[in-house]
This record gives structure tokens, sequence and C-alpha cells, in this order.
């Protein structure tokens, strides 16, 4: 593994170090990210141990129908990503790019569902705070539910726009050949990370959707 | 001033000038550098706060500052000092410029990330800067709900910030650390031949990594309760303030770990080096650090014995925090059965290594203290606690991080610091540090609380002692800052191996080419491989 190409860093001996030194990053990567978001689910966890008719009352809020479509959406983001990369694993450029932009619109999609359940919960008055009400005694615990639904759906969807903004670079560099079978690093990074994010929905949408109801 | 060899030849400093070729640069050297700037005006800035408090201290009324002004005071000392010098001290400035030439590596694995860390870390401090100069925080630095998130009046948003900016450039650079450490090492450099400053940084970085995310979520929390006041901290609302205590010492608790093991890892080094033997029990060493890193998330609870914890569970962190003892024990023993038989020579960084080692030693001991459920609760929040961390983290991480910065002087900077001022300056330190904080502890015990401005006139005789102290440690701390910085244009071009040490790092130039090696080196020998006595080359 002595060829060269041009994204070899002078730093590295050769293609197959950075290559290991980019995935080892990532994942160290990924590992971070999930004790960032475990702290958000520590904090579920411990309110809906102590709340849990305050739970079963805030998941029937939510609307199961758009969070069910989202999953679908963004399992099949995660798919075409797949796709994407494999497609520059074999050197398929044009393939690669057109998988990017089917990720980027299915991305765009599920952003764009979650701010009508957003929408829809702002008119209803359960975002959280001065405007915030629900009848009865346990408002408050209420509330706290719908905190931690926007807490933990808002940093998931924080991470959706970066990574559509991350796919929209790749698709850039795509389109300038800049990808091989000998080197797509960064593909292959990305795709990590989208896959990661949809992980976290795939824990989101039970936890706060459909366990409550039951 | 004295012919320099080093004018004639190429090197990491002069192989470009001006600005741009320092705010751009991704070379892991420059980078350090930056740091080393940066971290030092944050530590100037801490121990002015530092000394206000201790000038309020002198006396037992409130009569320097208002109470308001006074929390503001120990609250900034504690972010300036923690978050933005303790916890990028070693790794950042050290690490960065240690961790590839010790490994025979060219640069840090991602070295632009290296320079965003440095970029992100200077954002979150200006930031923090801006939330000072603007009215300042009085929360104390562990931001305790409710108050931090319902009723201080000062500004808790834009500190937070800065801190939550500053975590990523941490949890960055750990990252950078892991991936180096892993796939960048010379060929024939196992893991077992790494010296033992690489494994402190390898254990610091996991906590780095694991803990520093968690602590940013949790600032998130304390953000949006106080922007949006959706309760998730607020009893009123049904939420519940041990919990952010939960959250928040679970990266904070650890922290104490981010920045005492780097330190620790330079204390191997030195010890070694001056006493011409290999450390003692090298594997015990490299998985204390690593145990230190494990054990040391699960004691967290021992921060809240007061706090409402049940009973079984304060037990069990009880325990735990006495367990994370013992692998910090086991360096003590191995640094001190180094020495023995060793042919010890009393240069300045060495200095600095004994008072690490008494000073973290009495730091540890009296955690144990702290760690009894009994003693804790009258312990807790008094003088005793104030006392106990900062034998830890002053006495012992800083100890460490001036030893270190005098120890790799010449590497850095091709120059030679004055011995003697040098050996000066670390005894006036140890003096002065310790007329500070021993007091403290009887203080303490003597049930003088943390956190007031006034206080019962019977302290004021050892508080007085204190302030003394503190302000020897000053002119302690002023002293290598005036001749360092003087070192750099005057001092003495140093050899590329002025302690006759082993080491990768020493065997390139001083101060070294910018990729560092002209040809990747080959490992064969362990670490530490010294054949006593040997003569420094000089």
């Amino acid at each position: 593994m002595t060829e060269t190409h041009p994204g070899l860093l002078h730093h590295f001996d050769d293609a197959a170090q950075q290559k290991e030194a980019s995935t080892l990053g990532m994942w160290t990567f990924l590992i971070t990210e999930i004790l960032f978001f475990g702290g958000l689910f520590a904090a579920y966890v411990v309110y809906r141990t102590r709340f849990p008719e305050a739970w079963a009352a805030g998941s029937h809020h939510l609307d199961i129908t758009l969070g069910a479509v989202n999953t679908a959406i963004l399992i099949g983001s995660s798919l075409t990503m797949a796709l994407g990369v494999h497609s520059s694993q074999i050197g398929r450029n044009r393939l690669l790019i057109a998988f990017l932009i089917l990720t980027v619109v299915l991305g765009g999609a599920f952003l764009g569902i979650k701010a009508v359940e957003y929408h829809h919960k702002y008119e209803e008055h359960h975002v959280p705070g001065p405007a915030f009400s629900y009848p009865g005694p346990i408002a408050g615990q209420v509330q706290l539910f719908f905190a931690l639904y926007f807490a933990m759906t808002g940093m998931h969807a924080l991470h959706m726009v970066v990574g559509v903004g991350l796919l929209l670079n790749l698709i850039r560099q795509a389109r300038r050949g800049r990808f091989t079978p000998a080197y797509n690093t960064p593909v292959d990074m990305i795709g990590l990370y989208w896959h990661f994010v949809d992980i976290v929905w795939v824990f989101l949408f039970p936890l706060l959707y459909l366990l409550g109801r039951h | 001033m004295i012919q320099n060899p080093q004018a004639t030849r190429t090197h990491y400093l002069n192989v470009n000038y001006g600005i741009r070729s320092w705010l751009l640069t991704t070379d892991h050297k420059r980078i350090a550098l930056l740091y080393l700037a940066t971290i030092t005006v944050m530590f100037m800035l801490g121990g002015l706060f530092a000394v206000l408090v201790r000038l309020e201290l002198m006396t037992p009324a409130g009569d320097v500052v208002m109470s308001e002004t006074y929390n503001k005071m120990f609250t900034m000392h504690g972010i300036a000092m923690i978050f933005f010098f303790l916890i990028p001290s070693v790794p950042a400035v050290l690490g960065n410029f240690l961790v590839p030439m010790m490994i025979g590596a060219r640069d840090l694995a991602f070295p632009r990330l290296n320079l965003a860390s440095w970029y992100i870390y200077t954002i979150g401090a200006l930031f923090t800067l801006y939330a000072i100069v603007s009215g300042g925080v009085d929360t104390g630095w562990t931001f305790y709900t409710p108050y931090s998130t319902v009723w201080s009046g000062t500004n808790v948003i834009p500190v937070a910030v800065g801190i939550f900016i500053t975590g990523f450039s941490s949890i960055l650079t750990g990252l950078n650390f892991i991936v180096t450490i892993h796939r960048m090492r010379a060929p024939g450099l196992t893991w077992f031949r790494l010296p033992l400053f690489i494994w402190a940084h390898y254990a610091a970085s996991i906590i780095m990594i694991l803990g520093t995310p968690v602590v940013a979520i949790t600032i998130v929390l304390v953000a949006l309760d106080r922007l949006f006041r959706v309760g998730v901290f607020d009893p009123n609302l049904g939420g519940d303030p041990v919990l952010f205590q939960h959250l928040f010492w679970f990266y904070s608790h650890p922290a104490v770990y981010i920045m005492i093991l780097p330190s620790m890892g330079v204390i191997s080094e030195v010890t070694a080096c001056f006493s011409r033997k290999r450390v003692f029990g090298y594997g015990f060493v490299a998985f204390s650090s690593l145990a230190i890193a494990f054990v040391g998330f699960l004691v967290w609870g021992h921060h809240m014995f007061v706090s409402s914890q049940s009973i079984y569970a304060s037990l069990i962190f009880s325990v735990l925090s006495m367990v994370v003892a013992i692998p910090s024990a086991v360096k003590v023993f191995n640094w001190t059965a180094t020495l023995y038989k060793g042919h010890i020579s009393f240069e300045t960084p060495m200095l600095y290594v004994f008072g690490f080692i008494g000073l973290f030693t009495i730091g540890g001991l009296t955690g144990i203290f702290l760690a009894s459920l009994g003693t804790d609760v009258h312990l807790h929040d008094t003088y005793f606690v104030v006392a106990h961390f900062h034998y830890i983290m002053v006495g012992g991480a800083i100890m460490g991080y001036l030893g270190g910065i005098h120890f790799w002087w010449p590497k850095i900077t091709g120059r030679m610091y004055s011995e003697w001022w040098g050996r000066l300056s670390a005894l006036v330190i140890f003096i002065g540090f310790n007329l500070t904080f021993f007091p403290q502890f009887l203080l303490g015990y003597l049930g003088m609380p943390r956190r007031y401005h006034a206080y019962p006139e019977e302290f004021q005789a050892l508080n007085v002692l204190s302030t003394a102290g503190a302000s020897i440690l000053g002119v302690g701390y002023l002293i290598p800052l005036i001749y360092l910085v003087w070192s750099m244009r005057y001092g003495r071009p140093a050899p590329d191996n002025p302690w006759g040490a082993k080491g990768l790092e020493w065997m390139t130039p001083s101060p070294p080419q910018t990729h560092n090696f002209t040809e990747t080196p080959r490992v064969a020998e362990e670490a530490y491989a010294y054949s006593s006595p040997e003569v420094p080359v000089d």
C-alpha cells in the first residue's frame, strides 16, 4: 500500500495508516457523541421512573403517524448513504453523487416533518416555558416531559442539520471527482456519522412516542 | 551573547516568521506554544482573582469587597484555573509538543483538528473574558442549580457558553492523542516500550472524550432552564437539582484526573532521568493510569454525601473513592522505589518532582478523610476541602506542569534557563504553597466554611498565615515567568540532550525541525534504558 494519491497527508507513512487513523478517530468521536446524548437519556430515565403518569400523558400528545413516517424516512436515508459509500468503493462516481443527493433529500424531508411536529406543539402550547399550558395537577411534570422531548429531538435535529451540511460538501467534492476506490475515506466517515445520527433516532422514537402508550 | 549554532540551522521556530505562520500553523510544536501563551494569560487572570480572595480573608470582617463581589472572585478564580488552565495545561502544551515526538511521529494524527482545538479553546476563553468584564458570575465554578438557573442575577449564560465551547477543544485534543498513540507509533515502539508520559496521556484522553460531553449537555440543560424556565433542574417545576449534581460531577470528578494524570506522566519521565534508573514496576505504573481513569468514573457520588443521596449509594461511592487511592499510591510507591539506589541529582525539574510526590501524597491522604462518610459530614464545604484539592491540583498538577516545562524547556526553545533561579523558584513555590494551604486544613477542621467573605475572629491568625503564604507563592510563580521569558532570548543555547535523558524526543536537535525526525526512528529497547552512572552530554 505505498501508492500515493492527492488525499495522502505528509505525516502519514501510507494510505492504509491514514485510513486507519481516520476510522479510529471517527469511532472515537462517535463514542463522545454517545456520552453527549447519554446525559439526556439519563435525565429521561430518572424522570420517567419518577413521573410515569406524566410520561404516559406526554407520549399521547405526540403524533405517532408523523413519528413513524420520519423513522421510515431516516432508515431509508441510511440505506441510500450505505449505497453511496458502496458506490464510491467501486468507483461509480455518478451513482455516488445520486445517492448522496437522495440522502440529503431524505434528511431534509425528516427535518421538514420535524418542523411540522414542532409547529403543532407550539400551537397546542406544549412548548415548555412561560407559554406552556396543560390542564390538571401534573402540568409541571408534563412540561418536564416536553422539555426533554424538545432537548433530545432538538439536539438530534441539530446533528441532522450538521449532517446535511457535511453531505452537501461531499457532493461538491464528488462532483470534482475527488473520490476513487483508492481514496474515499471522507464518504466512509460521514457515512458512519449519518448512521450514528440515525441510530439515535431509533432510540428516541420508541422512548418518546411509543413506550408511554402501554 | 554566546555564538549560537542554532542560528545556522533550520528548525520549527525559524522555518518561517510572521503572525500568519503561527496562526495558521498545523505544526503540533507551534500549537503547543500557542497554548502555552494563552493558558499563561488565563493562569495570571485566575491568580489575580486568588489574590483578591486572599486579600479579603486577611481580616475577619468583609472589608475589601462586598460579599457579592467576593462570590464572583472565587467563582472566576475557579473557572479560569480549572477550565482554562489546569485542564489544558500539561496535555495541550507538553502533550501536544511531546506525544508525537516521543512516539517517533511527524505530527499528531489530525494536525488541522489540533489547530482547531486551539481556536475553539481561545473562542471559549474570549467568551468567558467577556462575561467577566461585563459583570462576572457568582455561582461558584460548580454552577449548582437552582441557584444558577433561577436566582443568580449574573452572567451565567455567557460563561456557560464559554465553558461549553472550550470543552470541545478538550474532546478534540483527547481524540487526537488516542488516535495518534494507536496508529502513529514508530516501528518497534510497542505498547510496553512507550514512555509512561504517553500512558498517562492516553488515560487522560479517555477521560476527556468520555466525561467532557456529559458536562457539555448538562450545561445545555442549565442554559435551557435559565432561558426558558423549563424546569429540568428546578424543584418548583418538578425537576431535581441533585440530578444536576450527578451529571456535573460525572465529568467534574474525573476532570481532576485529567489534571493530575498528565502531570504524573511528567513525574515518571523526570524521576527516571534524574535517578538514572528505569521506573520501578513500569507495568504497574502504566496500568495504574488506566485504573485511575476507569475507577475515577465511579466515584462522583462522594460530592453528594450531604445532598440527600441515599446512604447505600453513599456507602458504595465511599468505598470506590478509597479504591481509586490504590493506583495513585502505586505510583507514589513506585516513584519512591525508583529513587532507591538511583544516582539522584537535584536539577530544577527534579525539585518539582520531590515537591509533587510529597504534596500529592498529603492531598491524596486527606482525600481519604473526605471519602469517609462520617468525617465528610463534618468536613464538607469547609476549608479542609479547599486545602485538600489545592494539594492535588496546585501541589500536584501545577508542580508537575512546572517540572515538565523546565525539563523540556531546552528542547522546546533551544535555550537553557538559569539553573540557580530555577532551583530558587522551585523552593519558593514549595514554601509558599505549604504556608498558603496547610493552615487551611486546620481552618477547615476547626469549622471555617468555604465561600464566605467574613469569618469569626478566632480564625484570623491562620488566615493571615495563608495570605502571607499566597504572596510568597505568587512571587514563586513570577520568577519562572521572568527567567524563562528572558532565557528565550538570552539563555545559553541548549545542547540536544542536556540531561542525558532517554527517549526519542531527545534524539532530535534542540529545537527540533518541523517534521521532528529526518527519518522515522526504529525502537529496539525498552523505555528508560538508563545505564547509571551516566554523565550528561554537554
